[in-house]
């Protein structure tokens, strides 16, 4: 009985490749990198552009696939406010404090055309465009938009947060 | 349908109040605003009217008594409809309750006060229900400015 067991070691005859050991970039793209795919949207949701909401935060459309599907419900938790919907003049305080509680760094989607510019409605009930109350980094149009226009609008707001400078990076990081 | 009911209100409260008519199949009664509760209290005690759908006014500029106040009741028993209408002037547009009657008036002449600012007597609650507090004018008389905006807060420059 002198069969000895033969072990494998599972590295032994692996070359380590040598272009894998370091990774050169910039801190700001790093940064930008990780923010863009953990975006926490808190849907500030009026109107009836929420059924197409949850139409693109659902599994055939899946906002997740973006890093931007866990809804906050708390602005405090969030970084993303999707204002979804009609803003009338009695709803846009509680809008301006949703946003003021939102902490640093922070971006808004106008989602449809009534957040975008008021849409249709031109009287004395709704605020012509959220842009009026709070700056908006993003516009979706459509009435509602489809479900692509919406994972558009996600991407371009990537991009512009891969290509931003960001607050943390300072001469101590 | 128990259309046979009209015929009936209408003979017993032609003594007390103006025209009747018939539109699409609903009575269409135009009183005077002091005849108000009174036939508004009998249509639900004999008629069995026991179910108030609507408070809302008409604005007509340019007419001698500018607002029409227009209520609708449907008989759960005999299941049609009856429309009161009752014109109050510009100077002093007040009308009676019926929240001693109908509890639901409640909210509607508030509305009904938001939008056409009828004043409706012994009312307790007439705040702004649909607008806000210190909204001036009224929004559905034909002389408010269609797009004049009364923002509560100040626009970003």
């Amino acid at each position: 009985m002198t069969m000895a067991a033969t072990t494998i070691p599972i590295h032994a005859a692996k070359q380590r490749s040598p272009s894998f050991e370091y990774l050169s970039t910039k801190k700001d793209e790093l940064v930008g990198w990780a923010r863009k795919f953990s975006l926490f949207p808190y849907p500030f949701v009026t109107a009836c552009c929420a059924m197409e909401f949850m139409s693109v935060s659902s599994s055939p459309y899946d906002t997740d696939r973006f890093g931007a599907a866990l809804p906050r419900f708390s602005p405090r938790q969030s970084d993303l406010l999707m204002v979804v919907g009609t803003l009338t003049h009695k709803q846009a305080p509680i809008l301006l404090k949703v946003y003021e509680q939102m902490c640093e760094p922070k971006w808004v989607m106008a989602f449809g055309a009534c957040a975008t510019s008021g849409g249709f409605y031109q009287n004395y009930a709704a605020v012509a465009g959220i842009d009026k109350i709070i700056p908006v980094d993003v516009y979706v149009p459509g009435c509602p938009p489809r479900p692509e226009t919406v994972i558009d609008a996600i991407m371009m707001l990537q991009d512009r947060i891969a290509r931003s400078q960001h607050l943390i990076v300072n001469d101590r990081f | 349908m128990g259309t046979q009911v009209f015929d009936v209100v209408q003979q017993q409260l032609a003594p007390m109040t103006g025209e009747f008519s018939r539109s699409h199949g609903t009575l269409v009664i135009a009183l005077p605003p002091a005849a108000l509760l009174d036939i508004v209290r009998r249509l639900k005690s004999e008629f069995g009217f026991d179910l108030l759908l609507d408070v809302t006014a008409v604005d007509w500029p340019g007419q001698a008594p500018r607002f029409e106040v227009v209520y609708h009741f449907y008989s759960t028993t005999h299941r049609v409809r009856v429309r009161l209408k009752t014109r109050v002037h510009e100077a002093d547009p007040t009308v009676d309750s019926l929240v001693s009657l109908f509890g639901s008036a409640g909210f509607m002449e508030r509305e009904c006060h938001d939008m056409y600012g009828i004043v409706f007597r012994a009312n307790p609650d007439l705040r702004p229900i649909l607008l806000y507090e210190g909204f001036a004018g009224h929004p559905l008389r034909k002389d408010y400015p269609k797009q004049q905006e009364q923002p509560l807060v100040p626009y970003r420059t």
